[in-house]
């Protein structure tokens, strides 16, 4: 069940910034900042949480769950550390998928050859 | 020829073909819900191999970004994504392609200012944006009590 709860729940969340892209002609780079930044504020707001409780991936997935996953970072570290965890909060939450982006990426540069675009 | 804004925005919409929006939404929607729920798969693979909940959540951004950055290189992520739009962009896996892509694509330029620095084109603002938000929501949890 929650395969397609994440599945349309997910869906809806890209089909929704496709009708945004088509109608705003935003850049990508906008976008994916966007919704981070949105994804921080609507777990702030305490929105996101319980789109995640029901489905899962479906809201995790999505780059606002990049932003869900560092507001939780920092709430999580301002409890423990105080203004501290302000700073270290959120990157140390994302820590793992940005080290994965960068890391990998310089492996595909050394192994694949860019090649002209056809 | 000279052309205020008006003109040239005119002209450009003249000659851009009309965004076939009726095929690209659906088209986003059944690629972006199929990555989510192969996340779900993944996540439940993850907890049952005994991780906790929130390790399992870092392992399948880990593991779809591993597979966008893969796709990125095999160049297939491209053709997807031409016909996905919206449906492999704004999953994880749009993350990892908008750092793989420029990385392999300005490999001509140099290593150190080609791959490393054209890499963060476009994860730049996105690092930029999200860090200052978590930032920002910290001091205002240091502030003002744990509202969340």
């Amino acid at each position: 069940m929650i395969y397609v709860k994440a599945f349309l729940v997910g869906g809806v969340i890209c089909g929704l910034s496709q009708i945004l892209i088509d109608r705003t002609r935003l850049t990508p780079a906008r976008i994916l900042s966007a919704y981070v930044v949105l994804g921080v504020a609507l777990t702030g707001l305490g929105l996101w949480e319980p789109v995640v409780r029901f489905a899962g991936c479906g809201a995790t997935v999505p780059l606002m769950g990049f932003g869900y996953t560092m507001a939780k970072g920092v709430s999580e570290a301002v409890m423990q550390q105080g203004l501290l965890g302000a700073l270290t909060g959120g990157l140390t939450a994302s820590a793992g998928g940005i080290a994965a982006a960068v890391f990998f990426s310089l492996l595909a540069a050394v192994i694949f050859s860019p090649g002209d675009r056809s | 020829m000279k052309l205020d804004r008006k003109e040239y925005l005119a002209l450009s919409q003249k000659a851009s073909p009309p965004s076939p929006s009726l095929k690209n939404v659906p088209a986003a929607f059944f690629t972006g819900g199929a990555i989510c729920a192969l996340g779900q798969f993944f996540k439940g693979i993850f907890l049952g191999w005994g991780m906790e909940d929130k390790a399992a959540g870092t392992a399948v951004s880990v593991t779809l970004i591993f597979l966008g950055v893969l796709l990125t290189g095999l160049r297939l992520f491209e053709r997807a994504a031409k016909w996905a739009g919206a449906g492999t962009l704004v999953p994880i896996t749009g993350f990892a392609n908008s750092v793989a892509a420029p990385a392999l694509e300005f490999k001509t330029e140099g290593f150190v200012l080609g791959v490393c620095v054209k890499m963060f084109s476009i994860a730049g603002p996105v690092l930029t944006f999200g860090i200052s938000a978590s930032v920002l929501y910290g001091l205002l949890l240091y502030l003002f009590g744990g509202a969340a």
